[in-house]
């Protein structure tokens, strides 16, 4: 029995282990000496760890009588987080270098983090659910402070760890709530209560502080306070983790949630999460407009983008979890890019991120000014790039589950959110002659970019097969 | 005059919207901050203490262990990270918390 249910959960065994035997050698060897190694290291076990995962699941298993699941949506997602973390690891050890930032603690921190998600994403159970977000979240308040003699950095960290312990009192608030009125933590148990009709009013304000408190985790708007001072304050590389692996795994949970505890129940929680993605896509859209540094601009732009994956999953159906898995996959592809140019932004020796030093950046660098360009046309769904179709799968998703205002809300947003993703194109081609950005970027950095924008390009043809990958891993979760 | 479920239920909503309270109108220290988002977490404790009583099932109180053990990692990472934010800034009240707007 045991050994069975530890099988199944080798990979986040195997990560664990490994992090442990990580900090030990680090701490009783040369420190920081070994944190090169560790980053590179760490991102190659995250590279064999998603073929493990890609490679050995199949079908449905269960552990520990329910408390963890292993399926197809949580591999999906679980391949997801492991390669973009692993992305973001390899592109940013030449900034954390250069800004002598590369301690040890860093690819340990992110591969804790990670285990967090991948617990997340398993999750079958409000005890799984909540020792998963916690060890994701509790990582993520400390590399959020990783420079920890900048006022910035610290005050990032302490901000983030504020309003999320506040989210995570929320979200336990309303376990303590579900558990009290279906008498189970299992999500498998929940859905029977459900099913029956309509939720019990106890219920009801228990489902409702659990989707305020994973709104918080996915930054979507009202919840969505701590994302732009987080990715401002927060050393880029950790920005750049922050806008990629943490947001599939909370996606996938909160879509884990709907659909495996409150499946019986759609229309009871449907208006909310339709609500939550109108919100965040005009706030994000709106809100941008005004921003001066690229990365407030990309905190905005993602809770623009977790609107409209919200958006996919308020539909209710298996289309609309395809559509938001396919958009979460494209959202992760698109910021990699982006972030790593954001990181290779330098003027002078030093890192800069305002937007106005864009300026005229075609004439310099134009490979690079085309790869940004490219990206940013896919970040406002122009379309002949991928970001395009990531729209058009949750907009579809919408008009067939009959939210036809909500998709309409969609498509208005998108336009007024093409805004600011176009105004940086338009400085980097049209910008005033004067002394822009003359750092060099790195080799793997200028690959992750220039891979990315290709992906844009190349995927329209057929995605690369991750539409037929999410449909797979949709039909697991919606029953 | 029996005690009811109905009774703890309202001592924990008590408790907890004075945490929630306690974090947004409170304007003098983070310290204070810390100990309300403490306040919250016990106050599901309860919670999930009379519900397993009322249902005589053990999971709740499974459950509170959890919270228990996260709770005093996430007082120990708040004040790590407090720490350092006052060595950089000098001064933790809650108002010079604004080197960035947001």
């Amino acid at each position: 029995m045991i050994a069975t249910d530890l099988s199944i959960l080798t990979p986040e065994i195997v990560l664990a282990i490994y992090a442990m035997i990580g900090l030990l050698a680090a701490v009783y060897t040369s420190k920081d000496g070994l944190a090169s190694t560790l980053t590179y290291v760490t991102a190659v076990l995250f590279v064999v760890m998603a073929f493990y995962i890609g490679v050995t699941g199949g079908g449905t298993r269960i552990a520990f009588g329910g408390m963890f699941v292993d399926d197809g949506f949580a591999r999906f997602a679980k391949i997801t987080i492991l390669l973009a973390a692993a992305a973001i690891l390899v592109i940013s050890h030449d900034y954390m270098e250069k800004s002598d930032l590369l301690r040890f603690e860093y690819p340990m921190l992110i591969t804790l983090a990670t285990i967090g998600m991948m617990i997340m994403v398993s999750a079958g159970d409000l005890m799984a659910l909540y020792m998963g977000l916690e060890l994701q979240s509790l990582s993520l308040y400390v590399i959020a402070s990783l420079r920890r003699d900048s006022v910035r950095s610290t005050e990032a960290g302490l901000k983030y760890f504020i309003l999320g312990a506040l989210s995570s009192g929320l979200l336990l608030y309303g376990a303590s709530l579900v558990y009290g009125y279906s008498g189970t933590t299992l999500f498998s148990g929940i859905i029977d209560t459900a099913v029956n009709g309509e939720l019990s009013i106890g219920l009801l304000l228990g489902l409702v502080f659990l989707i305020a408190g994973l709104a918080f985790k996915v930054s979507a708007a009202p919840f969505h306070m701590w994302t732009p001072d987080v990715y401002e304050g927060s050393p880029t590389p950790v920005t750049a983790f922050f806008a990629t692996a943490p947001k599939v795994a909370a996606m996938a949970l909160f879509a884990r949630v709907v659909h495996d505890a409150f499946g019986g129940a759609v229309g009871d929680w449907q208006q909310i999460v339709a609500f939550l993605a109108v919100f965040s896509m005009f706030l994000g859209a709106i809100a941008a407009i005004g921003q001066t540094d690229i990365k407030r601009l990309m905190a905005y732009s993602s809770i623009s983008h977790m609107g409209f994956a919200l958006m996919g999953l308020s539909a209710g159906t298996e289309q609309g979890v395809t559509a938001m898995l396919i958009y979460m996959a494209i959202y992760v592809t698109m910021n990699i890019g982006t972030f790593a140019f954001i990181m290779s932004m330098e003027k002078d020796g030093r890192h800069v991120t305002e937007i106005t030093a864009l300026s005229n950046f075609s004439s310099k660098e134009p490979l690079k000014a085309l790869a940004v360009l490219v990206l940013m046309f896919s970040l406002a769904g122009v379309p002949p790039m991928v970001g395009f179709f990531g729209k058009f799968a949750v907009l579809m998703a919408a008009v067939d589950a009959g939210l036809i205002w909500l998709a309409v809300a969609g498509v208005i947003a998108s336009v007024i959110g093409a805004f600011y993703y176009l105004r940086i194109v338009y400085l980097m081609y049209f910008g005033a002659e004067e002394d822009g950005l003359d750092g060099r970027m790195g080799l793997v950095p200028w690959v992750g970019l220039v891979a990315c924008a290709a992906i844009m390009v190349l995927g329209v043809f057929n995605l690369f097969g991750v539409d037929g990958l999410a449909e797979a891993a949709a039909a697991t979760l919606v029953r | 005059m029996t005690i009811g479920l109905e009774h703890y239920l309202t001592v924990a909503a008590a408790l907890f919207v004075i945490g929630i309270f306690g974090i947004f109108l409170n304007r003098k220290n983070v310290i204070i901050i810390l100990m309300s988002i403490e306040l919250m977490l016990l106050a599901v404790n309860i919670n999930l203490v009379a519900f397993s009583f009322f249902l005589g099932d053990l999971t709740g109180q499974v459950f509170t262990l959890f919270v228990l053990t996260v709770a005093a990692a996430e007082a120990a990472i708040g004040l790590a990270i407090l720490v350092c934010f006052f060595r950089n800034r000098g001064t933790i009240a809650v108002e010079d918390v604004n080197v960035m707007k947001g």
